[in-house]
């Protein structure tokens, strides 16, 4: 069973930015680094929920607008010294759409 | 030790380092964190130990921490990284043509580089009886073990050396319970710390604890008892003193004698450059106290890390970065003494000194000045300040317009924002340090204990103190010398823009006029930055670098500006936003309000509110709302989320005013509509007031404008924030052209020079009034050439609301994608 959904294309995403999308009542930021490689993570920071999509994107770690944590885009933990981690997504990119797991985002909504 | 296989460590470049101390491992810490995978490495240390901070042994010798306490690196951190340790394992030989070393064992480690950090020896005098048991030095672990011993044998000791070392010892010895004497050579105590006031009070206060002093005693020989251990001293003049422990601590010397005996050259330490190789084999890297750099060997900890740095730089193959030199302090880690000494602190021809001398109450101030420059200091009694004056000494502040205040400290320089307490060994553990984070004194203790740390970045990204506002970082820095040790790691004399680059924020700068960059990745690919695309504090510093010198042709990179400027608008604690819709000079109109009113309705804006700068704020907008609350407003962008020209606040002035003199309402909105878009290193406020009672506040604003009658007072460099501060009189013009053009030049002035995130008053605290009133009062023609590139540069901004709201721009920002 396919529970891939296409969210959006690549060029839809600004280079070094992110977009936010929204399922059901998830926000998930979805980012665009220099490479071209695409991440997706809860836009929930895990110090104080800060919207990390808001933030900005340097190497594979975005920096979080409200209080400057940067976050791992690769597993949605913080660098150390600060703990603690953002729900990361699967997530593919097919051609130019980003295609996000579904049945992920069921579970960890469940 | 050695856990990897051939196979792993085939392809990789080796790197062996001799020595396990502190200057060394920080290298490989750093180089660890530019090029994890570059090399294997290999570290040979001749102590039984892992990396120990050897600044600490004292308070181990008085029993005020153990040596679990102070190991910095436990053995599983090498194994971690994968550098395989030999420890206990002494390196006699190397061989430059094969690229080996071998140790007193016989193991062997090939290097395509070798870092040597062999550290330094105590210096044993040469005299009968050195080899006496019973006499040692205070160097290492096993010294303190054998004092330790001593004290609980015997009762004599005698420590040769009144310097910091030796005092640190006799002190240690003297809490073990040992009667100390201490022989010193010179006249007075310290000599290459203090002068000779501080030196008398601090010998004073120690005889107060019980210490006894031998003044301008030398040593002939030591003589041994009966038993065969050493039993007393001898001196010159025919005079003996009972010595059943003699701790030599007369100085140190750099270990060069491995480098020597493979042909490196050597002088008085192994002779690097300022890229921290050795003149003779540039494979071979030294550093930490057995290098001599520009014919200097350090023995303080801060100069090593800087060192280390820069070497660590070179070895990953940055190939940036130069090591210049260092500025260095001292502290004496006795309780209950607070000592202070840097720079130049005896004084002498073509300097100046300024002294406080309150022999009774134990404090003694001097400093030393030249060129209007603080050189040097010594403090006794009272070091609250320490930090503060050794910051004035390394940046090499002219100090002329602090001078009258100068010995009374940081509190009685005009700093009336958030200064708090200033006695950081006053403080409990319990109070707090940090205002921004809530951090108090006792969680930076632990963490620089526990976690071993020693500079202020270090401390910042640990316990987030002094990482916000910035105001607590000299009470921050107090900490750490208290709890660190003295000589912790000052910041480096040359402030890099952030850890990706080595480069300071004026050679970027100067680099992007010079050279011409026009975008972020050219000045990176040019410059050599360290990272792919940078950071956080470095991006929105090169955009806005690029923006002010070029304007018109750099590009503004949305993608490298704050949330705020990329959204123009103010982001809050749960994620909307806040609009401040710009009203000229503070005054406003009913079908502005109107319109406001129903866009408050219409979009469910739950707060309204009037800010400190006479506008209306629209809080808790929704991030997709924004571009459709500006185009219903129809108001010019606030820019009250931007490093930018933000208010000009008004009295309401002689066109109502009884005690008007001026039209202020009117010289406010000129100010304001010239200067409007204009974006800055930092916020920018301006103020008008009609007359002298000056009820618009212009006395704490960048630029401050007074009405008088016969014209306008202009002051800049004012502050209201974090760091109170009042403006400065710059001049006294007649006309409105005249305020726009003095007070354009001086923004201008100011966008050019300032670093990124330096408000008005930093910049004219690092460069001086003089400095300004030279550009812009004696120098008309500059004046108006800085008046005219303001104009310029903001006649190529367009209003980003506008660009928003009406021409769809950068739509994709506030639009959210729903799946």
């Amino acid at each position: 069973m396919n529970h891939w959904i296409d969210i959006l294309d690549v060029a839809d995403i600004p280079k070094l930015g992110a977009r936010v999308v929204r399922h059901g009542s998830t926000d998930i930021a979805v980012f665009r680094n220099a490479e071209d490689e695409i991440f997706a993570l809860e836009d929930r920071c895990p110090h104080k929920g800060g919207p990390l999509s808001q933030g900005i994107v340097h190497g594979r770690k975005v920096t979080c607008p409200l209080h400057g944590w940067n976050i791992e885009l690769v597993s949605g933990c913080a660098v150390a010294p600060d703990e603690g981690c953002a729900r990361e997504f699967p997530i593919k990119v097919e051609g130019s759409r980003v295609w996000l797991d579904l049945e992920a985002l069921a579970r960890e909504a469940a | 030790m050695d856990m990897s296989t051939p196979a792993t460590r085939a392809s990789k470049m080796k790197l062996v380092m001799v020595g396990n101390g502190m200057a060394g491992v920080r290298t490989l810490e750093e180089l660890l964190k530019h090029a994890p995978d570059l090399y294997d490495i290999t570290v040979f240390g001749a102590e039984p130990h892992p990396n120990y901070n050897r600044i600490l042994l004292s308070p181990v010798l008085a029993g005020e921490q153990t040596v679990d306490d102070i190991i910095l690196n436990p053995i599983d951190w090498y194994a971690e990284h994968n550098i395989v340790l030999h420890m206990g394992k002494k390196v006699v030989k190397i061989d430059r043509t094969a690229r080996k070393v071998i140790a007193d064992d016989g193991t062997e480690a090939d290097y395509d580089r070798l870092l040597l950090a062999t550290g330094s020896n105590p210096f044993v005098l040469p005299i009968p009886g050195k080899d006496l048991p019973g006499v040692i030095s205070f160097r290492d672990i096993a010294d303190v073990d054998a004092m330790v011993r001593a004290s609980s044998q015997y009762k004599h000791a005698v420590v040769i050396g009144g310097g910091l070392l030796g005092l640190e010892a006799a002190n240690g010895l003297m809490k073990r319970g040992m009667e100390v004497s201490v022989v010193h050579i010179g006249e007075w105590l310290m000599e290459r710390q203090l002068d000779e006031p501080a030196a008398r009070l601090l010998q004073k206060s120690l005889e107060a604890k019980g210490m006894k002093f031998l003044l301008k005693k030398q040593t002939a020989e030591l003589l041994a008892g009966s038993d065969g251990r050493v039993a007393s001293i001898r001196f010159k003049d025919g005079s003996d003193a009972p010595a059943d422990l003699v701790v030599m601590a007369v100085g140190i010397r750099p270990n060069s004698e491995l480098a020597e005996s493979c042909g490196i050259h050597c002088n008085r330490g192994i002779v690097v450059s300022d890229t921290l190789q050795t003149v003779t084999d540039p494979r071979i890297y030294s550093i930490g106290e057995c290098a001599s750099h520009r014919g200097i060997a350090y023995g303080l900890v801060a100069p090593l890390f800087e060192q280390a740095k820069v070497c660590a730089n070179h070895l990953a193959h940055h190939g940036i970065g130069r090591y210049e030199g260092s500025v260095t302090s001292t502290k004496l880690k006795v309780t209950g003494i607070d000592l202070f000494s840097a720079g130049d602190y005896m004084g002498g021809e073509g300097t100046e000194t300024i002294l406080y001398s309150d022999p009774l109450g134990g404090v003694y101030k001097k400093l030393v000045i030249k060129d209007n420059k603080l050189v040097g200091g010594v403090m006794y009694g009272d070091t609250a300040d320490g930090a503060w004056y050794f910051s004035l000494l390394r940046d090499g502040k002219d100090i002329t317009e602090l001078r009258d205040h100068l010995m009374f400290g940081q509190d009685h320089c005009g700093n009336l924002g958030h200064s708090g307490i200033n006695k950081a060994a006053a403080m409990t553990d319990d109070m707090e340090v940090c205002g921004c984070n809530g951090v108090c004194k006792g969680d930076i203790v632990k963490a620089i204990r526990e976690k071993g740390l020693f500079t202020l970045e270090d401390v910042r990204k640990h316990t987030k103190a002094s990482s916000s506002c910035g105001s607590c970082t000299g009470l921050v820095e107090q900490i750490l010398a208290f709890t660190a040790g003295g000589d912790y790691s000052a910041a480096p004399t040359k402030k890099s823009m952030c850890g990706c680059t080595d480069h300071t924020h004026e050679e970027v700068r100067a680099a992007i006029r010079e050279r011409k960059y026009l975008s972020i990745p050219d000045v990176m690919q040019a410059m050599e930055w360290d990272t792919p695309n940078g950071c956080a504090s470095c991006r929105p510093a090169l955009n806005y670098y690029l923006i002010s010198t070029w304007p018109g042709e750099a590009e503004d990179d949305p993608q490298s500006r704050f949330i705020n400027e990329r959204a123009h608008a103010n982001i809050q604690k749960d994620g909307t936003y806040s609009v401040i819709p710009r009203m000229w000079g503070g005054q406003t109109t009913p079908s502005e309000l109107k319109r406001i009113a129903i866009v408050a309705e219409k979009y469910n804006i739950p707060t309204v509110k009037v800010t400190g700068g006479q506008r209306i704020d629209l809080l808790g907008v929704k991030k997709e709302d924004l571009p459709n609350v500006w185009a219903d407003l129809d108001m010019p962008s606030g820019h009250a989320y931007g490093k930018a020209l933000r208010t000009v606040k008004t009295c309401v002035g002689s066109e109502w005013c009884r005690f008007g003199t001026q039209d202020s309402t009117q010289m406010g909105i000129d100010l304001e509509k010239v200067f409007f878009k204009m974006w800055a290193p930092h916020k920018v406020k301006l103020a008008v007031s009609g007359c002298p009672r000056n009820c618009a506040e212009v006395a704490i604003k960048d630029v401050g404008v007074i009405g008088v009658d016969s014209g306008w007072e202009i002051y800049v460099g004012g502050n209201g924030g974090i760091k109170t501060e009042v403006a400065q009189f710059l001049i006294k013009v007649k006309t409105t052209e005249e305020v726009l053009e003095y007070s354009g030049a001086f923004l201008q002035l100011y966008r050019e020079e300032a670093r990124y995130l330096d408000r008005t008053v930093h910049y004219l605290e690092r460069v001086g009034l003089d400095y300004v009133k030279k550009k812009i009062l004696d120098d008309a023609d500059n004046r108006r050439a800085l008046y005219d590139r303001l104009i310029f540069a903001l006649s190529v901004e367009k209003d980003p609301w506008v660009e928003r709201a009406h021409e769809g721009k950068l739509k994709h920002e506030f639009e959210t994608v729903v799946a």
